[in-house]
């Protein structure tokens, strides 16, 4: 399995290719991320529609502006992922994009261009997430999948903003602790 | 990693885009100075990012798959992509209309540049030929003011040596050049003066010489000012000092060819 993966395609070649106009490279990159970028959009739009919106977006911005993805500075993935959540705040909120697909870099340290390395992340939030404190747990996925800020889940949940904050900023630490090698 | 502590949990509020108000512009404008705060909200955003892997579902349906491609295809790619940011950047926060005009300034300060060099190659040349220029002139001037320099005036034969002058003058140049042959020998203390006769007016002073032992006497380029036309050139005897107006009557007078 190992020697397979070594084999498939790295993202920065697939996004060099795109920025050559290679229309099979996006094909590829599609077939990598669609269904994580999908589920985002439907985890926050909950509306199959509305989802595919998001990913046709997302991927079109990527098509558009591919020299906008800096492989040195992150995975393609949490990228793409960031991006479609993002975009997906804004059509549930009915504003206007806000995020500007150009401005955000993530920094992210699995590799998840493989199905292994996603599966394995996955897993390893998911145990995370699991363990977590469930007040905490669920001031985290507010604020990720519903795009409250601190003051409306404080509002929401009757606790204090500053509670808030720092079971935020903790739960996100604590996402990076986990899924250290 | 010195992230200032009292910025923390406001940047991973800021990483998930749900800090808001004052707290939000305070910390961006933190952002724009330090670099260990955007290294973390980077770092920040990558957390949050595996959040999204929590997001498990169905697969989108193979049309969407279609209508990527589709969409792809009837869109050509820009051959020109823009540059690439690592963080907020800057390009993005002028915003497109701001950067074209960027470009527009660059373009223009390109062309500005190659006119300079094209300024300054011709500049050179110019430059290397007036140097070429000069140095003949100094040849010249050298030739006529030397003193072991050989000087014949040819005459019929068994006539008398007569005194001679002989003027090059170039009046938009200012630009003079006096020969003088077989001149009488001065009184003590007194010099030739060269005049310019112009059409009206007084005389003007064109510079002093004393001839050699042979005879001979070279002016190149005296300082003088030029009025009105040149009606003809004139020899005087002076005081050695030279004098504004002629103290005595011509010697010798010529007019211009």
């Amino acid at each position: 399995m190992a020697s397979a993966e070594k084999t498939i395609p790295s993202d920065k070649e697939l996004v060099s290719r795109v920025r050559a106009g290679d229309e099979d490279a996006m094909g590829a990159l599609y077939d990598r991320y669609s269904p994580l970028v999908y589920a985002v959009g439907l985890r926050v739009l909950a509306d199959t529609g509305a989802a595919e919106d998001v990913l046709q977006e997302v991927f079109m911005q990527l098509w558009r502006n591919p020299a906008r993805f800096d492989a040195s500075r992150g995975s393609l993935g949490a990228w793409l992922a960031v991006i479609a959540r993002n975009r997906a705040i804004d059509a549930l909120r009915k504003r206007r994009y806000e995020s500007d697909i150009e401005d955000v870099v993530v920094s992210v340290e699995p590799d998840l261009a493989s199905d292994f390395d996603r599966s394995r992340a996955a897993k390893n939030v998911r145990d995370v997430l699991n363990g977590m404190h469930p007040a905490q747990r669920e001031a985290l996925e507010l604020a990720f999948f519903e795009g409250l800020t601190h003051t409306e889940i404080a509002a929401k949940i009757g606790e204090p903003l500053g509670t808030i904050k720092t079971r935020i900023r903790a739960g996100l630490l604590g996402l990076r602790k986990a899924l250290k090698p | 990693m010195n992230v200032h502590s009292r910025f923390g949990e406001d940047l991973a509020l800021y990483a998930l885009g749900t800090l808001e108000g004052d707290e939000r512009v305070e910390l961006e404008k933190h952002l724009k100075d330090c670099a260990d705060c955007r290294h973390e909200l980077e770092r920040l955003r990558g957390d949050a990012a595996l959040l999204a892997l929590a997001a498990s579902g169905p697969a989108p349906p193979q049309r969407a798959r279609g209508r990527l491609m589709n969409a792809v295809t009837r869109e050509p790619r820009i051959s020109i992509e823009k540059p690439s940011t690592r963080r907020i950047s800057l390009w993005s926060q002028m915003g497109w209309v701001t950067a074209s005009a960027a470009i527009v300034i660059a373009a223009f300060l390109w062309r500005t540049d190659a006119s300079l060099s094209r300024r300054m190659t011709n500049l050179e040349k110019e430059f290397n030929e007036q140097q070429t220029e000069l140095q003949r002139a100094q040849e010249v001037t050298a030739a006529l003011n030397a003193t072991d320099a050989l000087r014949v005036t040819i005459v019929p034969p068994r006539a008398a040596p007569q005194p001679q002058g002989r003027v090059i003058y170039v009046p938009n140049r200012s630009s003079l050049i006096f020969l003088a042959n077989n001149m009488p020998a001065l009184p003590a203390r007194r010099a030739y003066e060269l005049w310019l006769i112009p059409s009206s007016g007084s005389p003007i002073p064109a510079g002093v010489f004393k001839p050699d032992a042979h005879g001979n006497a070279t002016l190149v380029n005296p300082r003088f000012l030029r009025r009105g036309e040149t009606k003809a050139f004139a020899i005087t005897v002076e005081p050695e000092t030279g004098s504004e107006l002629p103290t005595s009557k011509p010697i010798m007078i010529g007019t211009g060819a």
